[in-house]
């Protein structure tokens, strides 16, 4: 087999990189992390033509080479590094017709290292529509690369692509702009430091803070004694740096690219009167916003209710199929039901994800930044918070993840500390199941009741996020210097491909990372239910069969179900359960829903597993969880256990305590300390006793 | 007052009006806003202001972008009419 061909995708954010990357791969593609830091890591294989293979990799989004986050520092240690075995053979430069002046900002930057660059000019396909002319082969000949017209939507261009990626060898690595000439002077010094060393990495070096091999701008300055320049005077040498490129683009657009302003009938400024208006903007996005968990609710009900009738056939069938054992009860009684805890929410989270998805893709919360920044500074954070804020609704950890762009550390630090309220997809299990349980299932203007409900809780989450970094934004003194520069990008018609992608993905490893922590707990679980210590466990048959009588009869099945949940309070769970039962019960819980509230704190959407698992464990019926949890009663007050308020009481305690571990370890990651994380688990926990407490005690 | 020497920024526009970059009035310029295109002699347009004129939505030379009136404050514009 040949050596595949290493392809490393680069470009602006928006430019529709993406889109080219699925083109190039399809499904071919895997998902990952970058050792050490959480920035994602997407790479796929290409079939070229002639039987090549190339190895794709697609960076983070990126304006320029000047790293100002995490994610894009990833960019220049990858072009830095001629040893990573991702270095690239060529790197394929994604601009977007509309933007191309400020796309070919990057494109000069990446081909002054020296490294075979290809230009692809995407959507080209909205060319005509926006008056814009290319001379595409003087472009080539200006920027000394070659240019793939690239239509990512209607398909074309890719091939062309593709031959360009093959005959990489012959593209030339002649520089751009000669960045030198910003200060002569300075950059001959460099030369005669580091003679073997291409001058534009080096001064890419001393003006990040990234590793270069084993260069790093600290040791620049030790080993050769050469004086490094001061920082301020380093900034300003990068703004004449851009400027100059600035000027080479301008010169070279000016013979290649024509615009008949004329031609271009905006949807774009007709679409933002509207969608950015001082009044209907905000009207449009709480409807959305509305609409979005509507739709969730009621779109979702039909496969779930399959999903749970199917994992509950699936459970009987495996009791009465398998030879009997304790094997066969592990199966039936804690994976399956422990599993079936997670499948039944796909359909939710699937379609959070895609709405999110369809969101940013058609450059619309760029718009909802623009709007709420504002409104979102008077709380200590940003506008860019929102899409932090919006995503937590999938969940915390890519929303965490999500306010690298966040220029402001104050700003970014209490977002970062606010998100884990609001309401994630683990919540939604618990949410669902509980709602469904204690709220009727009727309409009001249209409404349903249990939807609304659950809006309402989407609410107290942000409610409850933005109330908290008010304070946060008093208490915290940190002085960080703030700007704030956000592209608003065009309106684009969501493909299909991009979001269905998207949507399978992030499912799919959402329901994986859970599903592996929900199967483990549940056999802890299942054992420490199965088994009891001592003889009320061993002799539980004889002791309850005492009293009955022939004076006293009972039928066989009232018997078996005694003596089951006699076993249950008696085995270890029970025991533990017991426990921990004053601690619960004045926020109306019983011993059962203690645990599973404490199991819980591995991660939330383990809550409906745990109950499934407990209350299987000794019951032959088959049952689905919800029916299961109606039938329980409250041990000190009788009636049902899940009635108004211990149902609202708990929706309350998931709503503000900090379950979930990952979370906990992501905040660390970015914060890089046990403080804030720390911080965050016992004063949103404590905060949520206190709420749900105030709850049961209330509505009682 | 002579009104030639007060110096206009670009938080001193309103929607739909439209000036040339001469100069920024601090040494602090974020170098994003270069890359964006912000540059000195191109052309701006504020598109929408957000309520309280605050973020503004700028068309810089063909890129659109969003930036608040704290940095709209330190960028140095002449008016077209």
């Amino acid at each position: 087999m040949s050596k595949q061909i290493n392809v490393a995708l680069i470009g602006n954010p928006n430019t529709g990189k993406t889109s080219v990357f699925n083109q190039l791969t399809g499904l071919n593609q895997k998902v990952g992390n970058y050792p050490g830091i959480t920035v994602e890591k997407k790479e796929g294989i290409c079939k070229l033509p002639r039987g090549l293979k190339a190895h794709i990799i697609d960076l983070p989004g990126t304006y320029s080479l000047n790293a100002s986050s995490l994610d894009e520092n990833v960019v220049i240690e990858l072009l830095l590094n001629k040893n990573d075995k991702d270095y690239p053979d060529v790197a394929v430069v994604v601009s977007d017709v509309e933007n191309l002046k400020r796309n070919l900002l990057l494109f000069t930057q990446v081909k002054d290292l020296g490294i075979p660059t290809i230009l692809v000019v995407n959507m080209a396909d909205r060319m005509e529509r926006k008056g814009i002319s290319l001379d595409v082969e003087r472009l080539e000949e200006k920027l000394r690369t070659k240019i793939a017209l690239v239509s990512a939507r209607k398909n074309t261009g890719i091939d062309e692509l593709k031959e360009f990626i093959i005959n990489y060898k012959h593209l030339s690595t002649e520089p751009c702009v000669n960045a030198s000439v910003i200060d002569p002077e300075y950059f001959d010094g460099l030369r005669s430091a580091y003679p073997n060393q291409s001058l534009y990495k080096l001064w890419l070096v001393i003006t990040q803070d990234v590793n270069f091999g084993n260069l790093s701008r600290n040791e620049l300055a030790k080993t050769s004694g050469f004086q490094t320049k001061s920082e301020s005077d380093l900034k300003r040498l990068q703004q004449k740096e851009t400027i100059l490129r600035y000027q080479f683009i301008n010169g070279v657009l000016k013979e290649a690219m024509s615009v008949d302003a004329r031609a271009a009938k905006d949807l774009r400024a007709r679409l933002d009167r509207v969608l950015t208006h001082k009044i209907w903007g905000y009207v449009i996005f709480f409807a959305i916003l509305l609409l979005i968990f509507q739709a969730i609710y009621n779109w979702s009900s039909y496969p779930m209710d399959m999903i749970d009738v199917a994992f509950a056939q699936f459970s009987e069938w495996t009791k009465n199929n398998l030879p009997a054992g304790a094997f066969t009860s592990l199966i039936a009684e804690g994976v399956i039901p422990g599993l079936g805890g997670i499948v039944i929410f796909i359909p939710q989270i699937a379609f959070l994800f895609l709405f999110i998805s369809v969101l940013e893709e058609s450059g619309y919360m760029s718009r909802v930044v623009f709007l709420m920044d504002r409104v979102m500074r008077r709380f200590g954070l940003s506008g860019k918070s929102v899409v932090p804020l919006v995503s937590g609704t999938a969940c915390a950890i890519p929303a965490v993840m999500a306010t690298r762009n966040i220029e402001s550390w104050k700003e970014r630090l209490i977002t970062i500390l606010v998100v884990p309220f609001t309401t994630c997809a683990a919540r939604l299990p618990v949410y669902l199941i509980i709602i469904a349980l204690v709220i009727p299932d009727r309409s009001v203007w249209g409404f349903n009741l249990q939807g609304l409900t659950l809006m309402l809780l989407y609410l107290i989450g942000f409610g409850t996020a933005i109330a908290s970094a008010w304070i946060l934004n008093r208490i915290l003194k940190i002085s960080s210097k703030s700007y704030f520069v956000i592209e608003m990008p065009n309106y684009k018609l969501p493909m299909l491909k991009n979001v269905g992608i998207n949507v399978v993905e992030k499912t799919k490893s959402f329901v994986l990372g859970a599903g592996k922590i929900i199967l483990a707990i549940s056999v802890v679980l299942w054992v420490l239910a199965s088994y009891g210590p001592g003889e009320k466990f061993s002799n539980a048959e004889e002791i309850v069969s005492v009293n009955y009588s022939e004076e006293n009869p009972v039928s066989e099945a009232d018997l078996d179900e005694e003596i089951a949940s006699f076993k249950l309070r008696n085995s270890y769970i029970g025991i533990m359960g017991k426990g921990i039962e004053p601690v619960v019960a004045p926020l109306g819980y019983d011993w059962k829903i203690g645990i599973a509230i404490i199991s819980s704190f591995a991660a939330r959407e383990v809550f409906v597993g745990t109950l499934a698992t407990i209350y299987s464990v000794g019951s032959d019926e088959e049952e689905t969880i919800k029916n299961r949890m109606a039938a329980e009663t409250n041990p000190i007050l009788g009636g049902p256990l899940f009635t108004f308020a211990s149902g609202i009481s708990l929706l309350l305690f998931y709503a503000f305590a900090m379950q979930c571990m990952s979370t906990l370890a992501i905040v660390k990651r970015e914060t890089n300390t046990w403080k804030w994380p720390l911080f965050q688990l016992v004063g949103m926990s404590v905060f949520a006793y206190i709420i749900a407490l105030t709850a049961f005690q209330l509505l009682k | 007052m002579n009104l030639n020497k007060v110096k206009l920024t670009l938080a001193q526009l309103r929607c739909g009006q439209r000036g040339i970059i001469k100069d920024f009035s601090t040494e602090d310029v974020p170098l994003k806003l270069l890359e964006m295109g912000c540059l000195p002699g191109n052309e701006v347009e504020v598109i929408q202001t957000a309520p309280f004129m605050d973020p503004m939505y700028l068309n810089v030379n063909g890129s659109h972008l969003a930036i608040r009136k704290e940095t709209a404050l330190h960028i140095e514009i002449e008016l077209i009419d």
